[in-house]
């Protein structure tokens, strides 16, 4: 009866025997491996890939693969899944806010002793940066880069309507100011770009007048400090009051970027990771200055990448190979020419400076004395997606400055006693 | 095939049983492939996230038993009570895809119509598209400056705004679209419900005098309540899962956000985004167990009103 089943179910364990006696022929052919590297800045493939392809020329028997996830939130959501998962890239771009809980969970590959082994020299980078993906006396990460924010603008519009630019001693005033002169309803053209961004925009202007985002300790939220209400009330005025920058749902339908690409807005407060996007923009007149100063001085996010290795990579050996070399001096010189970003290699900031003559990119590294990390505590994820929600209701205009920022600080400092 | 069967049978009880085995072991045979990918993608899953979601999870997969904490949780959390009515509200506009869709169908059936296939795939396209390529051409028709629908506005002195960032009216832009992708599905089923009806009916209250509206009262509409009952349980199940148009239409930074999630966006942001993997399917199983029970109000009623020819 069943004779006929059988002979099929023989015949389709044939096929896939055969199947897998191929694949495992093509397996032991040779020594090729495969490493995957997960980034999330569209600007930074290219400098990226060509490091990878450097690697590939020293290094014969491994390829790396760059894998992009535009936009860090997107990265995030899917790295997480695929590491719950156990199939997360070998290698890839580890950020302040994250480490903390990726490192305590054991998704990471402590780094510490093929440091000391291979005499890896991690003096080259800047101290805060290695203490930052040190947690509990173990090294997870290898710095990459380091960015500060600065104020882009577009000379044309500041030409045309007469301002003078923007210089390290401008202070808020001199901002709004100019923001208010340089807006012209009449051609759709705004002063500045207010988007509720918090390390690009509001985190500045939070430390700028004194406020904090998180006590240093990481357990108390700062958005009940009158100081750091300041910060944000800067920008809901810039854009409710003084009607100088888009409103946010402007700023959501079109993006900020964009629209200072495209000559709509003269000022923009950016990452210096954006420097080379406006440097290669066709027609733009851009130029950069340091941050002005609030009612407290100066002050600026300083953050900075780690590459680490996924602890369940079935490579650790080649993707530490590829993480020391994507810490050398060769890699972090590419990310420099390119002027890709900051690179945290000792003495190639001046390199980066020179790549793109137009922009006085000295303004991001002179900043660097009057830094604030990036604020974070062990699931900085948490209450920063809750962050960006009620921070975007204020800047619309649609919830209470104050009362937001009140129901933000309780929402944080209950999400902080729980980690 | 069965009586065959069976008469045959009572004269050898002995194959009888062999030929019942024989067609048992074929049926199953037959269905095992669904059946194993039904199991598979869908059964184990759901039993999954019911287990799940009396676990609290780790970013990274380990799992420990809380019994019924993300429950007592989720009773508390004022965000799931909005969702769940962003996600009722959503259903519920859903459903105005039964009328618009039932009005083209009849259009379509005119008779003497030219173009009907054309006019039916245009229709239908929308369906077939890509929720992502559908989700970023409507964020252009909505766009506050440079969309197309500001700029129809302004030709007759209506001033615009942003759409889909302005909390006010982000969610009603995104249900329009999800009634416009719907639109073209449910158009050829009420075609084909429209076409099932019998001629003959038609002619007899002709005979009898009934207008054309009468027709379509007495006649049209009663025969198509099964395919409007049909209709509306998908689409009530549809709007219930709302999520893609939502996350692909929304700015990243919206303001529109806080106050605009339906139910499963606020899942994914629990599990996916937040990493609290266990809460998050307790919401999941809540939606499930709402889901059943509206379906089940929904069959239930269905007796008062639906009409089988």
């Amino acid at each position: 009866m069943s004779k006929k089943v059988w002979a099929l179910i023989c015949a389709g364990a044939l096929v896939t025997g055969a199947a897998g006696c191929s694949s495992s022929d093509s397996g032991d052919s040779g020594d090729k491996v495969t490493l995957s590297y997960g980034i999330w800045d569209k600007n930074q493939k290219p400098a990226m890939e060509k490091i990878a392809q450097e690697f590939g020329r020293t290094h014969p028997g491994i390829t790396v693969k760059v894998e992009l996830t535009p936009g860090s939130k997107d990265y995030w959501t899917k790295l997480q899944t695929s590491a719950a998962g156990g199939s997360a890239p070998d290698v890839f771009w580890m950020n302040g806010p994250r480490v903390g809980l990726w490192a305590s969970q054991g998704a990471l590959l402590p780094l510490s002793d093929r440091i000391a082994k291979d005499g890896f020299d991690t003096s080259k980078f800047p101290a805060s940066l290695n203490e930052l993906y040190t947690l509990e006396g173990k090294q997870y990460g290898v710095p990459k880069d380091y960015d500060t924010v600065g104020l882009f603008y577009n000379k044309d519009l500041f030409d045309k309507a007469g301002v003078k630019y923007p210089d390290a001693s401008w202070t808020w005033e001199d901002v709004r100011d100019a923001a208010k002169k340089l807006t012209d309803p009449e051609k759709g053209v705004y002063g500045i770009a207010a988007p509720a961004w918090s390390q690009e925009v509001y985190y500045n202007t939070i430390y700028q007048a004194g406020g904090h985002v998180i006590s240093p300790d990481g357990r108390k939220s700062g958005f009940d400090d009158p100081a750091t209400v300041e910060g944000l009330r800067f920008w809901v005025d810039i854009i409710n009051k003084d009607k100088s920058s888009p409103t946010i749902q402007q700023l959501e339908d079109t993006d900020p970027i964009q629209m200072f690409q495209n000559g709509k807005v003269a000022m923009f407060s950016d990452g210096s990771y954006d420097a080379i996007a406006y440097n290669q923009t066709e027609g733009l007149n851009v130029d950069v200055a340091p941050l002005p100063s609030g009612p407290k001085g100066k002050g600026v996010i300083i953050h900075g990448l780690a590459n680490v290795v996924y602890a369940k990579s079935e490579h650790p050996d080649e993707a530490w190979e590829f993480v020391k070399f994507l810490g050398g001096e060769q890699a972090n010189r590419i990310q420099a020419e390119t002027g890709t970003v900051i690179p945290a290699y000792d003495g190639l900031q001046d390199t980066w400076v020179k790549s793109m003559p137009k922009l006085r990119l000295q303004s991001f590294i002179d900043q660097v004395p009057d830094a604030v990390p990036y604020p974070r505590s062990m699931n900085t994820a948490v209450w920063s997606t809750k962050e960006t929600e009620l921070i975007a209701q204020a800047f619309a205009g649609t919830k209470d400055l104050d009362a937001t920022a009140k129901e933000l600080a309780a929402f944080m400092n209950d999400a902080l006693a729980k980690e | 095939m069965e009586r065959a069967a069976v008469e045959g049978a009572a004269a050898r009880p002995a194959t009888r049983t062999r030929l019942r085995d024989r067609e048992w072991f074929w049926g199953y045979l037959m269905i095992a492939p669904l059946t194993l990918g039904l199991g598979v993608f869908y059964l184990w899953p759901v039993l999954q996230s019911v287990y799940y979601s009396f676990t609290e999870w780790t970013l990274f997969g380990d799992s420990s038993w809380v019994g019924l904490d993300n429950y007592a949780t989720l009773l508390r959390d004022p965000e799931v009570g909005k969702a769940l009515w962003n996600t009722f509200l959503v259903a519920a506009f859903g459903l105005l895809v039964i009328p618009v869709s039932i009005a083209v169908a009849a259009l379509l059936n005119t008779r003497g119509l030219r173009l009907v296939s054309f006019y039916r795939t245009l229709y239908f396209l929308p369906v077939v598209t890509m929720p992502a390529a559908v989700a970023l051409i409507w964020r252009w028709l909505y766009n506050g400056e440079y969309g197309l629908i500001n700029y129809l506005l302004s030709l007759v002195g209506v001033t615009g705004r942003s759409w889909i960032s302005d909390p006010s009216t982000a969610l009603y832009a995104v249900m329009v679209v999800f009634v416009w992708t719907y639109l073209g599905y449910f158009t050829v089923i009420f075609m084909a419900g429209l076409q099932g009806i019998p001629g003959h009916l038609y002619e007899a209250a002709a005979i009898d005098g009934a207008g054309r509206f009468r027709q379509f009262f007495r006649i049209t509409l009663p025969l198509l309540t099964p395919t409007v009952f049909f209709s509306g349980v998908l689409m009530v199940m549809y709007g219930l899962q709302m999520f893609d148009l939502l996350y692909l239409m929304f700015g990243k930074n919206s303001p529109a956000w806080a106050d605009n999630k339906t139910i499963v966006l606020l899942f994914y942001n629990k599990a996916f985004e937040e990493g609290a993997k266990g809460y998050g399917a307790a919401i999941a199983v809540v939606l499930m167990a709402i889901t059943l029970a509206i379906t089940a109000v929904q069959f239930r009623l269905q007796r008062r009103w639906v009409h089988y020819a």
